[in-house]
């Protein structure tokens, strides 16, 4: 069971009283009616699938019913950091996937 | 005051009102004697429950609030109350009001006077929950067997109120006095905590109070 921090309430809470609600960071088109279908499509349906460092948005669902984001690593579960919508995460990474090709490159 | 339409929800003159456990008939359970009681259950029934929502950065919001209400908008995790009404943070931008039966209107359309025409909104949510009151020396061995938030005081101090899973369900739970809790529960699970509640407080005694 992890312990997430919400940003809202302030405090550690149990794993059970949050959602995961899919990537962070994704700005709506401004001008949605100038979008081709590709631009519409890859903002509605396409998302990210890292393995390393990954921004999400999570919910509070039994506590603040708040969103907020958080910084996880997806290979290994640890949660990195969270903060509320409209701040910028602290912890950013190369996804770790591209960083082992890399070396493998080299080797 | 902004142009909302405001109206009495509670109906007046002789219709009979229900709350969400009046199949149970606590009035009846209450006249059986339960000797050494560690749990005293009550339903502070058919209270006044309104949802408040505004910038808590905004002076002139809290202000406005505080001199209605007379009770400061409490901060993240707050409960402030006085006498029978009590406000208390649900999110960075909103509050649970709760007042005694039949002064819901009243103050909600002298909270609308005084914040006046900013981005605000306050809900009447009478109908959609309801407040147990637990008291007794074991309230919380029942709370700790049904939820994984730490209620011991040192973590739940008095004057704290949390969102938190209870019983496989979600409720608010309010400390208010040292061995005094409250619960919010929405109203469609009303039966099924008041279940859970007599099952979970059983071999400590439980006690219903009218």
């Amino acid at each position: 069971m992890l312990h997430i921090h919400c940003p809202h309430c302030g405090e550690l809470r149990s794993e059970e009283e949050f959602h995961a609600a899919g990537q962070a960071h994704i700005p709506r088109p401004l001008d949605p009616d100038s979008c081709t279908d590709v631009e519409w499509g890859d903002y509605m349906f396409f998302r990210d699938n890292p393995r390393g460092i990954h921004h999400e948005l999570w919910v509070h669902a039994t506590g603040c019913r708040r969103y907020f984001n958080v910084t996880r690593n997806t290979e290994t579960y640890e949660i990195l950091e969270t903060y509320k919508i409209g701040e910028q995460p602290q912890v950013t990474g190369k996804p770790v996937v591209v960083a082992k090709a890399i070396e493998g490159e080299t080797v | 005051m902004s142009n909302v339409n405001v109206y009495s929800q509670r109906p007046a003159g002789t219709a009979r009102a229900e709350s969400p456990l009046f199949h149970a008939e606590l009035e009846k359970l209450a006249g059986r004697s339960v000797s050494g009681a560690g749990v005293t259950l009550r339903e502070k029934k058919l209270r006044g429950h309104l949802i408040l929502r505004g910038d808590a950065s905004d002076r002139g919001f809290t202000r406005a609030v505080e001199s209605v209400l007379g009770l400061e908008l409490p901060v993240a995790l707050g409960l402030t109350a006085k006498g029978e009404t009590s406000l208390q943070w649900l999110g960075p931008d909103e509050w649970l009001l709760v007042v005694p039966q039949g002064e819901e209107y009243a103050t909600e359309l002298n909270l609308r006077e005084a914040i006046g025409d900013r981005h605000i909104s306050i809900v009447n949510v009478s109908g959609g929950q309801t407040l147990y009151e637990l008291t007794g020396p074991n309230v919380r061995n029942v709370l700790m067997k049904s939820t994984s938030y730490d209620v011991h005081p040192s973590n739940f101090p008095v004057g704290k109120a949390v969102g938190t899973v209870f019983a496989k369900s979600q409720l608010i739970i309010r400390h208010t006095g040292e061995d005094t809790w409250e619960l919010v529960v929405r109203r469609s699970f009303a039966d099924y905590i008041w279940l859970w509640l007599q099952d979970a407080s059983a071999e400590y005694g439980l006690a219903i109070a009218a």
